[in-house]
């Protein structure tokens, strides 16, 4: 249980050397070794690493759970989707816009966490668990309805909520494009997502992540988690606190979306749908609550997986559920962990008997 | 049953002075916390009702009580846990009507709990740093991208921290868990938290609970200590007699919620109507 300074300072940059090198071999592999299906996978499972560290500063650090993810991966994505596409006469260069993309994009997904936060974060117990897996339902079925275009006039949007509405609504002159089309979603979007950009958005994810549990925001945020009352008599701002970690986590959730809008032509909204904020929320689970590195290893292998058993098909499934089985009971159980775990266990020893010289 | 209401009538009987002893350091100054007929009801039951007393600025204060007489009650009430439903209470002249507990803090009372709350899953050092969190400030974003002012604010909340860490000896013990901590441990760093806010007035929850007598004697001690060296008042409930009568210059004796009797040590010791909560009434008296 010793825990020392320099040894946690140490576990900060693991995270960091581990992503690098993933990267750096990634990166030779890409050049003919991987084939296209594996080169498809790459940037999905950099958003889904985003994604499930949002949720981890979420669930694992606040304390707070929360089932609608991947309803602020949807605002990021389609709010990244019109951003990117009414900006591509004004910016060629892709890489600024996508830059500029992902951050109108998580600042809209911040937003709507603010909005949810106002009146659940007040409360103790589990409403943001209920009124986040609602708000995912509620985006999905918004972004169903709304039709989007753009011209050299602006943006043209419409909410097409009886159903009968349709592009020629949006009256736009002969050059406009549409950029969202109802139930269809974002068709024809150009796919300006790379994997170096994922890369770079896991490294800067990591480090505001890292640097805020390490911050005084972040202590207070942990220890609002540990102990409420405590905290409040402690003379911390509870509501305050609790919002700052959420918006933050919502901005980062939304962020990956981003990245996710723009690696694919066409989009849905249903593809944020309860099933994708429970596979985050899986991810976050077996990474271990709180655990960067774990959520990151988690994550890659848990992703990965079904897309590489798919040569299987009709097994694929089953396999994927025996290993997400194995992994709950290797991770829960003390005898596998010390077998893994054992030349960990050593360095840690050693570097607690050079701490306690002090 | 019949027994019991006749105490709580008898009791009620004893004449006690409405005004609270101040210890002669503190009589020309502004008393820093004062309870005008403080009381709360939890549906028909009066957890504390019609509770008076005044805290001298560097008073040591005891509140001492039989099993569910209301003490930790009192202490929910001053910290705004619980809002009371009639009185009020002045913490340096300040009307606290209205206001929550973290507000409470910040005006200047902290606390510590009988079953300890710490924060567990971090380190003792973060956890004296939470109690530094409303003095030492730097904001997120200074934080996050880790400018100058998070960096020259981190080692002053590092210095601090040790310095209180050292109150006692536990500045070796910086880098471990809390929740790992021995019992003892983890009520001494419950103090240095609450210390760490930097209060007009200290509340402790049984401190020397789970302690053994040498470890007590070492508590006591501290305390006085403490008041010495950061000049605040505190007040504490105790079962620990040795503790309580060894330290305390006021003592306050609840029954049933209410006040039954208030002195010095010694004339608490003598009090017939606490002789008389303690160990019942003798026949035929």
């Amino acid at each position: 249980m010793l825990t020392n300074k320099n040894s946690l300072r140490r576990k900060g940059t693991i995270p960091y050397i581990v992503v690098i090198a993933a990267f750096i071999v990634l990166s030779v592999l890409s050049n003919g070794v991987l084939g296209r299906a594996q080169m498809a996978l790459l940037v999905p499972t950099c958003c889904y690493i985003v994604a499930a560290l949002a949720l981890n500063l979420c669930v694992g650090v606040l304390g707070e759970l929360s089932l609608g993810h991947a309803g602020f991966m949807s605002v990021g994505a389609f709010v990244g989707v019109i951003t990117s596409e009414s900006l591509s006469a004004s910016i060629p260069n892709t890489g600024v816009r996508l830059f500029v993309a992902v951050i109108i994009g998580a600042l809209f997904a911040a937003l709507a966490g603010f909005l949810i936060g106002i009146p659940v974060l007040r409360l103790r117990g589990d409403y943001l668990a209920i009124v986040t897996l609602a708000f995912g339902e509620i985006i999905k079925d918004i972004i169903t309805c709304l039709i989007v275009g753009v011209d050299e006039n602006g943006l043209h949007i419409v909410f097409n909520v009886t159903g009968t509405m349709g592009v020629e609504d949006l009256h736009m002159t002969e050059s406009g494009k549409t950029i969202i089309q109802g139930a269809q979603g974002a068709v024809g979007t150009e796919t300006i997502s790379t994997f170096v950009a994922g890369f770079i958005m896991i490294i800067v994810v990591l480090f505001i992540i890292q640097n805020f549990i390490n911050s005084r925001t972040g202590r207070a945020v942990m220890a609002i988690r540990d102990d409420r009352i405590a905290a409040e008599a402690t003379g911390l701002n509870i509501t305050k606190y609790k919002m700052i970690a959420f918006v933050l986590s919502a901005g980062i959730a939304g962020a990956a979306g981003v990245l996710y809008g723009l690696n694919y032509s066409s989009i849905v909204a249903s593809k944020f749908n309860f099933n994708t904020s429970i596979l985050i929320l899986v991810f976050v689970v077996l990474g271990g609550l709180g655990n960067i590195l774990g959520t990151i290893i988690a994550t890659t292998i848990l992703y990965v997986l079904p897309e590489m058993l798919r040569a299987f098909s009709d097994y694929r499934m089953l396999v994927y559920a025996i290993v997400l089985i194995v992994v709950m009971i290797a991770t829960n159980n003390k005898k596998i962990r010390q077998f893994i775990g054992g030349l960990l266990i050593r360095r840690k020893i050693k570097t607690n008997a050079e701490g306690g010289d002090e | 049953m019949a027994y019991q209401s006749d105490k709580i009538k008898k009791s009620h009987m004893v004449p006690f002075p409405t005004q609270s002893i101040i210890p002669e350091q503190d009589v020309d100054k502004h008393p820093v916390l004062e309870c005008h007929r403080l009381g709360i009801q939890f549906g028909g039951l009066k957890a504390v009702d019609d509770f008076n007393i005044i805290i001298g600025k560097t008073e040591i204060a005891g509140l001492i009580g039989p099993n569910g007489a209301g003490k930790t009650t009192v202490f929910n009430l001053l910290t705004k846990v619980y809002q009371p439903t009639s009185g009020n209470i002045l913490l340096n002249g300040k009307d606290t009507a209205g206001m929550n507990t973290t507000q409470i803090n910040k005006l200047g009372i902290a606390r510590t709990f009988q079953n300890i709350r710490l924060f567990n899953n971090l380190t003792v050092e973060d956890n004296v740093k939470i109690g530094l969190h409303n003095t030492m400030k730097y904001n997120t974003f200074e934080g996050v991208f880790r400018l100058p002012n998070y960096w020259k604010k981190e080692k002053e909340m590092h210095e601090k921290a040790m310095e209180l860490l050292s109150i006692f000896n536990m500045k070796n013990l910086a880098g471990w868990q809390a929740g790992a901590l021995p019992y003892g441990a983890q009520r001494r760093l419950e103090i240095i938290r609450a210390l760490a806010t930097n209060p007009s007035l200290l509340l402790l929850d049984e401190p020397a609970a789970g302690m053994n007598p040498n470890e007590t004697i070492e508590l006591m001690e501290t305390i006085s200590r403490i008041r010495d060296e950061f000049k605040i008042a505190i007040l504490l409930i105790e079962h620990d007699m040795q503790l309580v009568m060894g330290i305390c210059e006021g003592i306050c004796v609840l029954n049933f919620g209410k006040v039954i009797a208030k002195g010095t040590a010694e004339e608490i010791q003598n009090n017939p109507a606490v002789i008389e909560a303690y160990l019942g009434k003798q026949k035929g008296e």
